[in-house]
């Protein structure tokens, strides 16, 4: 292959990337148009955040970090539970599972976007981005677990960017892909995942003045909501991509994803019950935010609404997945994917965050409840985040099933 | 697409969609312009303290005053002093005297310059039941004459620890110990993400969560860089032992301010420190020293 040829190829290929993000039927435009509605709404907020300061949101001295940095926790599982269509399709064989796989890693792109959003609108200076960029500023690296998880999340989007974008590309031009330019990066891959969540975990499980994530538990719960997450959002996913597309998707992937998620939420449930043992056994001042979240504490009770809620989602949908019915009802199984993903979304968010500044290091309580700007802002991402998900799908699948490649371009032309 | 009729109409619905998208993402981000009138190149490109030669931080020393003369009108000297060579401080706070006045309180409100809106002050003082050193049966809320019967006092503000967590967690060093043991903040690099704020135990950390406020006859106008300069907003400040003071002889404001005197601030190098008396001396705790930080606040006790 010579180099000219990309050169005229390359450039093609993102133009049929950006056509194709453009195109698309009266449905395609209401999506977009509405996402982009909604993100509006975040940006504007945003900025009345930054120009005004931080007092728009709910938090304070003593509740630091809060519906964003809960919102971040759970966007780096959504990201590392895309790896459970990574490891089957390429660990295991899985062809059904290859057949679909960058589904799963465009998932994972889009997730890591609204990872690094949810970071930039929670940064009280985001003018100074530069300070923390290696080499420019000074990366507190490798004492800050902070920079540990600036490294592994912008390593694993580009990871997964270059794997998407080469297999594409090469699928563009009709031709077979080089092993050594994608398999390599696919396992490394498998690692990354395993790494941006435990890194995350570590950002919180490190700190000595804070019992409630002062556990060893963290990154291990973490990984097992993780992979709740990613495949309940891939099952809804496939369905969709199967009912507004083209695009084949057997139902080996499901099944597969499914008994994933069997597994997964009964480990989740364990080690919930484990913390809440070694709290509650124990007591004394280690169990305090761990009785505030589940029964509140001097008559304060912000978190316990939301907690059961979370409860109550996280065990109907194990039970949903244990039932014989839902191995033969979609229906049942959208059910408890929707269910797992808002009970893990609560758990790892608000349930998680939380707890870890209420009681405060001087055992005062001061709750949270975030505000209108904090709810605009966080669905203003969310919306960037399926924006970016549906251009992605809309530029991959045509090209995945051919549609979208070199020669068609040039028979459109002739 | 195939299943379009008019590719000509299609695109200019399109260039009416983008023309739309993009005026309504201009009308969303109007608030930054407001931000954005505070920023100067200068001060996006400015350096990390320890990066800057004399020359730079002299020029930024003035550039804060300046700043300083146009946002609150008020005249201000910010100096730079340096730690000195053979001096670690400590402070130790005698319990059997405090009595919960909230004096040092108030006065490290003004001399730091704290917002006034919010009465933020780097000290929390804790009223305590007697008999019992739970945090949890003690609280910061309470509005009666003190010293209450059956209570005692628990002031409490960063301990400038030797091993802290604070420092180890910030992703820019924008915060760090300098060799006279002050943990100190750089206002102009801290990005704002409030980490070390999760990671102190002591609930020694303050977030700027607006423009702090303050009527400019109130302003403390000998200002140290590091130290109780007015602080932008978006960025993390703390408690640094007035270094701005201390490190030119003088004692904290808060220990000035103590009407009991059980305060006692020194050289922990100096062997005849009133300090190191008391650490040798008296029976001394310090607080959650499970935890490692090995902090360089004193509790102690009389006899």
């Amino acid at each position: 292959m010579n180099a000219t040829s990309h050169v005229v190829t390359y450039p093609r290929f993102l133009w049929q990337a950006v056509t194709r993000a453009f195109e698309g039927r009266p449905l395609f435009y209401a999506w977009m148009t509405f996402l982009t509605a909604v993100a509006l709404v975040g940006a504007n907020a945003w900025a009345h955040q930054l120009a005004q300061g931080m007092q728009l949101t709910a938090m304070t001295d003593h509740v630091s970090w809060g519906l964003y940095i809960a919102n971040f926790t759970f966007g780096v599982g959504l990201a590392a539970g895309a790896v459970m269509m990574v490891i089957p399709a390429y660990l295991y064989d899985d062809h059904e599972m290859h057949d679909v796989v960058l589904v799963g890693e465009l998932l994972a792109v889009a997730a890591i976007v609204v990872c690094i959003l949810f970071i930039v609108v929670d940064m009280g200076r985001p003018d100074r981005f530069w300070h923390i960029i290696p080499g420019i500023g000074r990366f507190n690296w490798p004492i800050s677990m902070l920079t540990w998880d600036v490294l592994v999340l912008n390593g694993y989007l580009v990871l997964n960017l270059h794997i998407c974008g080469y297999l594409l590309y090469m699928k563009f031009l009709d031709r077979k892909p080089d092993k050594r330019w994608y398999i390599p990066f696919v396992f490394l891959s498998i690692f990354w995942a395993i790494s941006i969540h435990s890194v995350t975990a570590f950002l919180y499980g490190g700190l000595g003045g804070r019992p409630f994530w002062n556990s060893a538990l963290l990154a291990p719960r973490f990984i097992a909501t993780a992979f709740i997450t990613g495949p309940a959002f891939v099952i809804l996913l496939l369905q969709l991509v199967r009912r507004f597309t083209s695009f084949h998707v057997g139902d080996g992937p499901i099944r597969t994803l499914t008994s994933v998620m069997r597994v997964t939420v009964l480990l989740n449930l364990f080690m919930l019950g484990s913390e809440l043992f070694t709290a509650l056994y124990t007591g004394g001042a280690h169990s305090t935010a761990v009785k505030y979240l589940f029964f509140g504490s001097h008559g304060q009770n912000a978190l316990v609404p939301w907690i059961w809620t979370a409860v109550a989602f996280n065990l109907t949908s194990a039970l949903l997945l244990h039932l014989p019915a839902t191995r033969r009802s979609l229906g049942l199984l959208d059910l408890a994917c929707l269910l797992s993903i808002v009970g893990v979304w609560i758990e790892k968010g608000m349930g998680l965050i939380i707890p870890g500044f209420v009681p405060s290091t001087l055992h005062e309580i001061v709750e949270y409840v975030p505000t209108m700007t904090e709810w605009k802002i966080t669905a203003g991402i969310w919306a960037g985040g399926f924006l970016v998900l549906t251009i992605a799908l809309k530029i991959a699948l045509p090209v995945l099933t051919g549609e979208a490649s070199l020669a068609n371009e040039k028979r459109g032309e002739g | 697409m195939s299943d379009q009729p008019d590719p000509k109409r299609r695109v200019s619905l399109q260039i009416l969609g983008a023309t739309l998208g993009a005026s309504a993402f201009a009308y969303a981000m109007e608030p930054l312009r407001a931000w954005s009138k505070d920023l100067t190149m200068e001060q996006f490109l400015q350096k990390h303290y320890k990066e800057m030669s004399k020359d730079e931080l002299a020029k930024v020393l003035q550039r804060v005053e300046r700043d300083t003369k146009e946002s609150y009108g008020a005249t201000v000297t910010v100096k730079d002093p340096k730690p000195l060579p053979g001096v670690e401080f400590g402070y130790a706070l005698n319990l059997s005297v405090c009595i919960g006045c909230r004096k040092c309180a108030e006065a490290c409100h003004v001399e730091n310059n704290h917002d006034r809106r919010t009465n933020n002050s780097y000290i929390r003082v804790l009223e305590m039941d007697q008999g019992t050193f739970d945090l949890e049966r003690g609280t910061a809320q309470y509005a009666h004459a003190v010293p209450a019967p059956g209570k005692y006092y628990l002031p409490v503000q960063c301990h400038q620890c030797d091993n802290a967590p604070c420092v180890k967690v910030c992703p820019v060093q924008a915060t760090w110990k300098e060799s006279d043991g002050i943990v100190v903040v750089d206002y102009d690099w801290c990005i704002g993400c409030r980490y070390c704020e999760a990671a102190c135990p002591y609930h020694a950390r303050r977030f700027n969560w607006t423009k702090p406020e303050i009527p400019a006859e109130q302003i403390t106008t000998e200002q140290g860089y590091l130290s109780n300069r007015i602080r932008p907003q978006g960025v993390v400040e703390k408690c640094t032992f007035c270094l701005h003071r201390t490190r030119e002889g003088r004692q904290p404001a808060c220990l000035e301010a103590c009407p009991t005197g059980a305060r006692v601030f020194g050289n922990l190098l100096d062997p005849a420190s009133e300090i190191r008396w008391v650490l040798e001396n008296k029976r001394v705790y310090v607080l959650k020293e499970e935890l490692g930080t090995r902090p360089r606040f004193f509790y102690f006790f009389d006899e």
